[in-house]
C-alpha cells in the first residue's frame, strides 16, 4: 500500500495541486506583479516599479495608515475578548450541567449566519438601541469600533468555544485527580495543569481570531461601510474602496493588498511561534 | 515502468481537464457564430440592475428584427466598475459599455471608439450631452434625468389653505427665502397639518447620502463653475458654501427626525416618509417615481421645484438636469462586432421602434429627438425645460473622486450630529478637492 502510494502520489495530488495553482498561485503571482503596475484592466498593465507603494503610504488623507492601526487595534482587542470569553464558556459547559448541549448549540449558531446578513441585522438592532441617546453607529468611529467588536465576538465566540471544549475533554481525568490529591487549589489546577495542556487549542484559537480580525470585511461593510468618512474602515474595506472607488488608484489598491498580505502572514507566523513554544511537549 | 505509467496517466488526466475547460469556453461563441456567421454580434454590459429584464426584451426584439445576436449582461448593483474591469480583460469583451461622466471616462478613454459618424451622436437634441476629446466624440448620453424638490401637492395645498400661511400657491416658492419661510412654518405647524416634518429625513446611510454629498453639492459647484466659466477644475474656492450651509441647515432642522439621527436613515426611509404623507418635500429626481407611487401616491399629487439655495437671481433657476449614463463603444472589439454595435445604438437612438424601446419599455427620458415618456415627474421636468428657466447642469460628474464625496458627506453628517463645526465641511470641500484632483493624476 505504502509503496504504491509512493509511486502514484502525483495522480492523487493533481486535483488539489491544480486547484491550488488556478485558485491561489496564479492570482497571487498576478497580484504581486500588478502591484508594480499602472493598470485599468488585467491586460493593459504598465510596469511602474514601486510608485504604487509610495502612493499608498503617502496618501495625504492618511487613510491607509489610519486603517492600519485601527485594524491592528481591532484585531488585538477582539482576539483578547473572544478567547477569554470562549474559554470561560467552554469551562462552564464542560461541567456537566443539564442542558449543556442545548447551550453549546445556541452559542455556536451565530457562526452559521453569513457576515453581511449578520452585520445588517446588528446595524438595525444597535441603531435602534442607540436612538435612545440620539446617536447612531456612525456618530463617531468608536461607536462603529465597539459595534463591530460586539458583532464579531458574538459570531466567533461559539466557534472558539467548540475548539476549547474539545481541548478540555482530551485532558485525562487522572491528571486532574493527581493535582487534587497533591493539594492544588482549583485556581492552581487551572493555571498550572489545565491551561498548559490546553495550549494547542489556544494556539489555534488565537491564530484564527487574530487573522480573522485582520481580514474582516463583510461585517465592516454591512455595519458602518466605513462611515463617518472612511474612519471606521478596516484594512480589507480600505483596499476594496481604493481599488474601485478612486480613478487611477487600482495599482495603489493592489500595493496595499500586498502589504496587507505580508502583515497578516508575518503576524500569523510570529504568533504561531510564540504560542507553540508554550505548548506542553509530548 | 510503473513510474512512467503514473506520470503518463497524470498527464492524460490534466489534458482532459484542460480540454473540458477549453470546450466549455468555446461553446457559446460557436453557437452565436452558427446563428449569423458574417454579421458580428453585440455584447452590452448594462449598468442598471432594475432594468435587466427590460433590456433583455429589447435585445430579443432587435434580434428578431435583424438576426443580429445581442447579449445583455447586467452588473449587480454598485459593482459596474468591478464587472467592467474583469469583462474588458476577457477574450470577448463588451462591445457596448457605459461611463458615468468625464471622470469615469478618464479610466476608459483608451477603449472608446470615436462616435462622430454615428446616428447615435447625430440625433442628440443638444450636443452637450456627449463627452468629447477635441474633435473626437467618446461617449454619448442615452438617458437624461432631473432632480429637485419633489413635493406633495395635496399637503402643500392643505398648508396654503391654513390661516396665516406664508404662500397661497406652490408657484410662489421661487427663492430660498420663500422656501425657508414655508418650510419653517410647516415644521412649526406640523401637528395641525398632520405631518412629521417639512422635509423627509436627510438620511446619510449609503443608500441615501448621494442625494446630498453628490446631488446637493452640485448646486454650489454649478454656480462656482458658472461664475468662472469652467467645465472642470483642479481647485475650487467654495464660494457658495454659505448657501450650501443654509439649505443643509434647513433640511436637517425641519425634517421628520432630529439631526443627530440622520446617520441611520436610509433611502427607503425617506421615500416611504414622503409616500405616506409624513413630509411635504423630498429631494430626489425623476428616477424616484416608481418608489413613491408604489406606496399609493397619485400622479396628480406630485410636483417638483428647483432646489433654491439663496443665490442672487435664482428666481430664474430650473431643475438640475443632466446625465450620468453615457454609452461608449469598445474600440478594441472585433471590427464586425463594432459595426453590429453601431447599428444597434443607431437603431435605438434614431428609429421610431428603437426610441419606443428606450422610452416606453425602459422608461428613460432620452436626449434624442423623440417623444418623452410621461409620468408626473418626467412631465414636471419636461415642463421645467420648456419654461425658459435655466436648468442647473450636472457638474458632479467632474468631482475628482468618490473619496471627495465620502469626505464631504462625512463632514456634513458630523456637522449635523454636532460633532464638528461647518469649517470641517469647508475643509473637506475645498482642500479635499485640490488633494483628490492631484491624486487622480
Amino acid at each position: 500500500m505504502e509503496r504504491s502510494l509512493k509511486r502514484w502520489w502525483p495522480l492523487f495530488v493533481l486535483p488539489t495541486a491544480l486547484a491550488f495553482l488556478v485558485g491561489f498561485l496564479i492570482p497571487f503571482g498576478m497580484g504581486l506583479y500588478l502591484s508594480f503596475c499602472d493598470f485599468t484592466t488585467l491586460s493593459d498593465a504598465v510596469y511602474v516599479s514601486v510608485a504604487n507603494y509610495i502612493k499608498a503610504f503617502s496618501d495625504a488623507s492618511g487613510e491607509f495608515v489610519h486603517a492600519l492601526w485601527y485594524t491592528a487595534l481591532f484585531a488585538v482587542v477582539s482576539t483578547a475578548i473572544i478567547n477569554v470569553l470562549a474559554l470561560g464558556v467552554a469551562l462552564l459547559l464542560t461541567r456537566g450541567f443539564p442542558g449543556t448541549n442545548a447551550f453549546r448549540t445556541v452559542f455556536f449558531l451565530p457562526n452559521l449566519i453569513g457576515g453581511i446578513v449578520l452585520g445588517w441585522l446588528w446595524q438595525v438592532l444597535l441603531n435602534g438601541v442607540l436612538a435612545r441617546w440620539n446617536a447612531t453607529l456612525v456618530t463617531s468611529e468608536w461607536y462603529g469600533f465597539w459595534g463591530l467588536l460586539l458583532v464579531v465576538c458574538w459570531q466567533q465566540l461559539g466557534y472558539m468555544m467548540i475548539i476549547y471544549i474539545s481541548g478540555l475533554t482530551t485532558i485525562p481525568e487522572e491528571v486532574m485527580e493527581a493535582a487534587a490529591i497533591d493539594g492544588a487549589s482549583a485556581r492552581q489546577a487551572f493555571w498550572h495543569v489545565r491551561l498548559p495542556m490546553l495550549m494547542p487549542s489556544v494556539t489555534i484559537c488565537t491564530f484564527l481570531t487574530l487573522t480573522n480580525g485582520f481580514k474582516l470585511f463583510d461585517q465592516n461593510l454591512a455595519l458602518t461601510n466605513g462611515m463617518p468618512g472612511n474612519r471606521s474602515q478596516l484594512l480589507a474595506l480600505n483596499i476594496y474602496t481604493t481599488f474601485y472607488g478612486r480613478t487611477g488608484w487600482a495599482g495603489a489598491g493592489q500595493a496595499k493588498a500586498v502589504v496587507f498580505c505580508l502583515i497578516v502572514v508575518s503576524i500569523a507566523l510570529l504568533q504561531l511561534r510564540l504560542t507553540r513554544s508554550q505548548e506542553a511537549s509530548g | 515502468m510503473k513510474k512512467i505509467l503514473a506520470v503518463l496517466s497524470t498527464l492524460v488526466l490534466a489534458l482532459g481537464i484542460v480540454n473540458i475547460l477549453a470546450a466549455r469556453q468555446a461553446s457559446p461563441e460557436g453557437a452565436s457564430a452558427a446563428q449569423n456567421p458574417s454579421a458580428g454580434s453585440v455584447y452590452y454590459l448594462n449598468f442598471k440592475p432594475e432594468q435587466a429584464t427590460q433590456w433583455q426584451e429589447v435585445a430579443d426584439q432587435y434580434t428578431r428584427l435583424t438576426g443580429v445576436s445581442v447579449t445583455v449582461v447586467t452588473a449587480a448593483s454598485g459593482t459596474y466598475e468591478d464587472a467592467l474591469r474583469s469583462e474588458m480583460a476577457k477574450n470577448d469583451p463588451p462591445t457596448l459599455f457605459q461611463v458615468n461622466g468625464p471622470v469615469g471616462l478618464r479610466a476608459w478613454r483608451d477603449w472608446c471608439l470615436d462616435l462622430r459618424d454615428t446616428k447615435l451622436f447625430q440625433s442628440l437634441q443638444n450636443r452637450d450631452f456627449a463627452l468629447t476629446d477635441g474633435e473626437a466624440v467618446l461617449a454619448v448620453a442615452y438617458a437624461i434625468e432631473s432632480y429637485g424638490l419633489i413635493y406633495n401637492r395635496t399637503l402643500l395645498n392643505r398648508y396654503c389653505a391654513l390661516d396665516g400661511a406664508v404662500i397661497a400657491d406652490a408657484s410662489e416658492i421661487n427663492s430660498f427665502e420663500t422656501l425657508r419661510a414655508v418650510a419653517e412654518d410647516i415644521q412649526s405647524r406640523r401637528q395641525e397639518l398632520g405631518v412629521l416634518g417639512a422635509f423627509t429625513s436627510a438620511g446619510m446611510d449609503a443608500s441615501s447620502d448621494w442625494r446630498f454629498k453628490t446631488h446637493l453639492v452640485n448646486l454650489p459647484l454649478y454656480y462656482e463653475y458658472r461664475d468662472g466659466g469652467l467645465t472642470s477644475a483642479d481647485e475650487i474656492r467654495g464660494e457658495y458654501l454659505p448657501q450650501l450651509r443654509q439649505i443643509w441647515d434647513l433640511y436637517i432642522h425641519n425634517a421628520t427626525c432630529p439631526p443627530a439621527m440622520i446617520g441611520a436613515k436610509t433611502g427607503e426611509d425617506a421615500a416611504s416618509e414622503f409616500a405616506l404623507g409624513e413630509a411635504v418635500f423630498y429631494q430626489n429626481g425623476t428616477w424616484a417615481y416608481q418608489d413613491i407611487v408604489a406606496e399609493g401616491l397619485k400622479d396628480e399629487e406630485l410636483g417638483m421645484l428647483p432646489i433654491y439655495i439663496g443665490v442672487p437671481g435664482e428666481e430664474k433657476q430650473g431643475l438640475c438636469t443632466g446625465s450620468e449614463n453615457y454609452w461608449c463603444i469598445n474600440r478594441l472589439a472585433d471590427p464586425a462586432d463594432i459595426e453590429a454595435t453601431k447599428a444597434f445604438v443607431d437603431w435605438l437612438a434614431a428609429t421610431p421602434d428603437g426610441q419606443r424601446a428606450l422610452t416606453d419599455q425602459l422608461g428613460l427620458s432620452t436626449p434624442f429627438v423623440s417623444a418623452m415618456p410621461q409620468n408626473a415627474l418626467q412631465a414636471a421636468a419636461q415642463e421645467d425645460l420648456q419654461s425658459g428657466r435655466t436648468p442647473v447642469a450636472w457638474v458632479f460628474p467632474t468631482i475628482p473622486s468618490e473619496r471627495w464625496k465620502t469626505a464631504v458627506g462625512a463632514a456634513m453628517l458630523e456637522y449635523a450630529q454636532g460633532g464638528v463645526g461647518w469649517n470641517a465641511v469647508e475643509e473637506a470641500f475645498v482642500e479635499g478637492w485640490a488633494l483628490e484632483s492631484n491624486a487622480a493624476k
